[in-house]
């Protein structure tokens, strides 16, 4: 699945999450603009995974901060 | 000049806060006097203690006792070394052998703590290219050992068989993996379908390691654990427990029937790089071990306090982690933080100490007041228990 693809998908999983309906864009924080608390990144972090059947683990999370770097690891780790 | 402490503001303005209006403080009690394993003087009031995993009332057998004087007579106060130099004496063989009889296991390592045990056992077995999948209401001290190594951490929702199993399918053929599990999870007291997830583990090629640190002494048959209980202990490869708990004094271990287990010894660096337990300790921990092979009747009445404990506050209107008693930990939910202390400090006046948990140390961000189980509770003790949470519940607003 190319970038566009998994971003489209991304932006319909990710809908529910962002309570606050703030705007996304590549440069998002999850901790900073969406506010996500660890429970909610967990729950994130499944759906996502779920979707793409991939292991995010969290020590790839970690490096993972905006929204923008989340769709490019969710393309690499499609392979 | 940036102040490292600015990160703790946060929390600074939240304890100033509860304790600025009078609030004893739940994290600063201190026992003057201890009189039984469930009976204390704490901040100058005769208290009953329903909060401290002391499951088995073994502190103050007096077979233990004798057994840690004893040694403090005979090998001192101390060892002054670390375990794979100076500090294996007698008393540390002596308490491994008890553990290897207790478990029916070959290969027995004891730790300084129950902490320790976890964070050497698992940072050390699982390396890089390896896969650890864990519960994500998972103890600190596994959290730390997982981040202490270098293996790829990936947790899966509480006691959920397929979030598990998923995960578990992903991971790239041919790496390692270790499934983490907790017999008792502490917070809630409830129990894991260890019978179901340690198939799944199996099934897909990983090895597995199950933390029974609020289990051991009293769920299963012969006391060994909720993996034994559910029949599975044959399959778990390595299994964690303390003597801070039903043994009654302080230490970790890992059993486990790998045959090349003992090499741990050698590059586990929370074992090679601290020293040692005091004799006296491991004496106790030995005698504690040896008496709680025996101990059937202690763990009917254990139960027992547990099944009334939990149905009582239930039918006073209390809301508790569990649908009826998994363990011997109740865990009554609070509404709120402040509404937790006030309570808390509610039963304290009372006399009685329960723990007050909260995030991050609890699941979903709740607010809990936690009570432990001791087989020395008498029956009475525990109407009395309930009362006061009766009397307290109605004076906070809870019920």
């Amino acid at each position: 699945m190319d970038r566009a693809a998994t971003a489209e998908k991304i932006a319909g999983i990710i809908e529910p999450f962002n309570k606050k309906g703030v705007e996304i864009t590549d440069a998002s924080t999850f901790a900073g603009d969406l506010e996500f608390d660890s429970l909610t990144v967990m729950d994130f972090v499944a759906a996502i995974e779920d979707e793409f059947d991939i292991i995010i683990s969290m020590n790839q999370q970690a490096e993972i901060e905006t929204y923008g770097q989340l769709i490019d690891a969710v393309v690499k780790l499609q392979g | 000049m940036t102040d490292l402490f600015s990160k703790f503001d946060p929390l600074i303005e939240l304890r100033t806060n509860l304790l600025s209006q009078g609030q004893e403080d739940p994290f600063n009690l201190v026992m003057e006097r201890v009189i039984s394993p469930t009976e204390a003087v704490c901040n100058g009031r005769p208290t009953i203690l329903l909060g401290t995993y002391n499951y088995m009332g073994m502190t103050f057998d007096p077979d233990v006792i004798e057994a840690g004087k004893q040694a403090l007579d005979d090998f001192g106060s101390g060892t002054t070394g670390s375990r794979v130099l100076n500090g294996t004496y007698a008393g540390h063989r002596a308490v491994e052998d008890a553990l290897k009889e207790f478990y029916g296991m070959d290969h027995a390592m004891v730790f300084s703590t129950g902490y320790q045990a976890n964070l050497g056992i698992i940072s050390t077995v699982a390396g890089k290219g390896d896969y650890i999948v864990l519960d994500i209401d998972s103890h600190a001290s596994i959290w730390d050992g997982c981040k202490m190594g270098d293996a790829e951490v990936v947790p899966f929702k509480h006691n959920d068989i397929e979030a598990m199993e998923k995960r578990l399918k992903r991971i790239p053929e041919g790496a390692g993996k270790l499934v983490v599990l907790e017999g008792v999870y502490s917070m809630l007291g409830d129990i894991a379908p260890l019978k179901e997830m340690i198939k799944v583990a199996k099934d897909n090629g990983a090895m597995v390691l199950v933390d029974e640190a609020h289990s051991m002494g009293f769920i299963g048959p012969n006391g060994r654990g909720v993996a034994e209980d559910q029949g599975v202990l044959d399959q778990v490869d390595f299994v964690i427990g303390t003597f801070s708990k039903s043994v009654g004094t302080v230490g970790g271990f890992c059993v486990s029937n790998h045959p090349k287990f003992e090499i741990l010894r050698l590059v586990c660096r929370p074992y090679v790089f601290t020293a040692s337990l005091p004799p006296s300790v491991v004496h106790t921990a030995a005698t504690s071990i040896r008496k709680l092979m025996h101990a059937g009747n202690k763990r009917a009445h254990l139960w027992e306090n547990s099944r009334v404990l939990h149905q009582g506050l239930r039918d006073k209107g209390f809301q508790l982690g569990t649908e009826k008693a998994e363990s011997a930990i109740i865990a009554v939910i609070m509404p709120d933080l402040e509404k937790g202390a006030a309570m808390w400090e509610a039963l304290l006046k009372e006399g009685l100490y329960v723990n007050l948990a909260r995030p991050p140390a609890t699941p979903a961000n709740m607010t809990l007041l936690r009570c432990s189980l001791c087989a020395e509770h008498t029956a009475e003790q525990v109407q009395t228990i309930i009362g006061m949470f009766e009397r307290a519940g109605k004076a906070v607003g809870i019920i």
